[in-house]
């Protein structure tokens, strides 16, 4: 079958004062998971909130189905903008229940809570028990699991997720990681920042490294692993897995 | 006359809810409360904003701001004084030594002490959480409400300080209003006046009300935001 594409980048800069992101050219598709690895500051997160929307570029385009966006129209309508989604790397969650965090997606798009399939991602997830808490009594890793039942309960097609799963514990990252391959039923299509190189294998279709603002590799999994087209990728590699 | 004769008119007065006394507290009542719902309405929308949005000018326009918040009552009740006279650009209206004249004096006293408060106190949100909001679909207004709703410990202070600013003015509200008896007469420039006539046991009154209902006043406010901190 034909891979659907979701993404296309064309010639993006984005500056910084002292750094500047560039990306000539990158392609994402319907229901892929696209990891993205790089050191601390390569990037990745500047990607991710263009790819959201959230911050427009200096330069260059961003095709999302189909429509050209540029520094000029970088404000897609709001139902657009209704279907792209980012779980940051630090919750931020609303100083209410746990409950109303999970459904204010459906609330502010005027949509009747499903009880059923909200229930299905918070049992999943393994949140139930916390339903009635109030979010600012939780730990790290229930935040981060209500977080992307947030971010799952409305079915966005694009979920960027920035190291959702840092500094958790294997427990929240299994639970995380197999919420995320339930989800990929739905063919969304998914850009995963992670550090862990183990998590990017487990759960990345194609990988990309990122360094100093610009694309070292794109490559499929297996591949990037075992067989990358860079050096610079067979150093970054043996130099993380030092770890 | 003694002060003792004095306590003993008070507690007549207040026991007999002697008519002067009501109206007083009637008017006094009447233009807090909408002078309030008014600084409230226009002060918090402001100060969220303030607090959200970054443009040209945005600096001048804080520093106006909170200006107002410390600028001298009085000197807002003569401007409103001049903009409603006769010879003012709002003079058509026939609003001086009206409650409505109060009502305007004392929003424009107040709602800067909103807006100020109400913009200090959305400003803390997690700049975080205004960016995850927009990322799950919420629209601009939507997202403000939801910064509000966070922030609503520091707007409900600032409205409280707005009830502050208002229920403790006297000079403005005296320019405007004229403090006539049974219309534009409340609390505090009833205690100026009664004092100065010598009616001692009267301004007390006055002045036990005014403590009752600010007191009164704070106490619903405070009890929403207990209700609020046991909810965490
Ligand atoms: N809003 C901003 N203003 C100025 N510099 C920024 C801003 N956001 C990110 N940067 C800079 O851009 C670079 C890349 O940041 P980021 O995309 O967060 O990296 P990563 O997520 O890969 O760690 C860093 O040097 C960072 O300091
Ligand atoms: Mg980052």
């Amino acid at each position: 079958m034909e891979k659907m594409i979701t993404y296309q980048i064309k010639g993006l800069v984005k500056e910084y004062p002292g750094f500047t992101l560039k990306i000539d050219d990158l392609t994402l598709y319907r229901g892929e998971i696209f990891c993205l690895l790089g050191p601390s500051g390569a990037g990745k997160t500047t990607l991710l909130r263009i790819l959201n929307f959230l911050e427009e570029p200096t330069a260059g385009e961003v095709y999302y189905g189909g429509v050209k966006y540029t520094k000029e129209n970088f404000n897609p309508p709001l139902e657009i903008m209704r279907e792209i989604t980012t779980v940051f790397q630090r919750p931020a969650l609303l100083k209410e229940s746990v409950w109303n965090n999970i459904i204010y997606p459906l609330k502010i798009r005027g949509q009747k809570v499903d009880r059923e399939e909200v229930m299905a991602i918070v049992e999943e997830l393994s949140i139930a028990q916390l339903l009635h808490r109030p979010c600012t009594t939780l730990s790290g890793g229930e935040a981060q699991r209500v977080a992307l039942a947030r971010a799952l309960v409305f079915k966005p097609r694009v979920i960027l997720l920035d190291e959702p799963t840092a500094n958790l514990d294997p427990n929240n990252i299994r639970i995380i990681e197999d919420m995320m391959t339930k989800y990929m039923e739905k063919k969304p299509t998914v850009v995963w920042i992670t550090h862990n190189h183990f998590q990017a294998k487990r759960v990345g279709d194609r990988i990309c490294l990122l360094e100093e603002g610009r694309v070292v590799e794109i490559n499929d999994k297996e591949n990037f692993f075992t067989n990358p087209s860079q050096k610079r990728t067979r150093e970054f590699l043996a130099g993380e897995m030092f770890y | 006359m003694s002060l003792l004769a004095s306590l003993q008119e008070a507690i007549y007065l207040l026991v007999t809810r002697d008519p002067y006394v009501m109206d007083i507290i009637m008017v006094s009542l009447n233009v807090t409360g909408v002078a309030l719902i008014l600084s409230t309405l226009v002060g918090v929308p402001l100060g969220a904003f303030l607090g959200l949005t970054d443009f040209p000018g945005k600096p001048i326009v804080t520093a106006l701001l909170y200006t107002g918040m410390g600028f001298p009552p009085v000197v807002i009740g003569l401007f409103t004084f001049l903009l409603l006279s006769s010879v003012g650009p709002l003079g058509h209206l026939g609003w001086l030594f009206s409650v409505k004249a109060m009502i305007m004096a004392q929003t424009i006293i107040a709602f800067p002490l909103v807006a100020g408060f109400t913009m200090a106190a959305v400003m803390a949100v997690d700049q975080n959480l205004i960016q995850q909001l927009k990322a799950l679909g919420a629209t601009r207004a939507q997202a403000a409400w939801a910064a509000i709703k966070e922030a609503r410990i520091g707007v409900l202070v600032s409205i409280i300080a707005g009830f502050g600013g208002i229920i403790s003015e006297v000079g403005a509200v005296m320019l405007v209003g004229g403090n006539i008896e049974g219309k534009t007469r409340v609390l505090t420039t009833a205690i100026v006046l009664e004092t100065r006539k010598g009616n001692f046991g009267v301004a007390i009154v006055f002045g036990i009300i005014l403590l009752a209902i600010t007191f009164l006043a704070n106490l619903a406010m405070l009890q929403l935001q207990e209700r609020d901190l046991f909810a965490r």
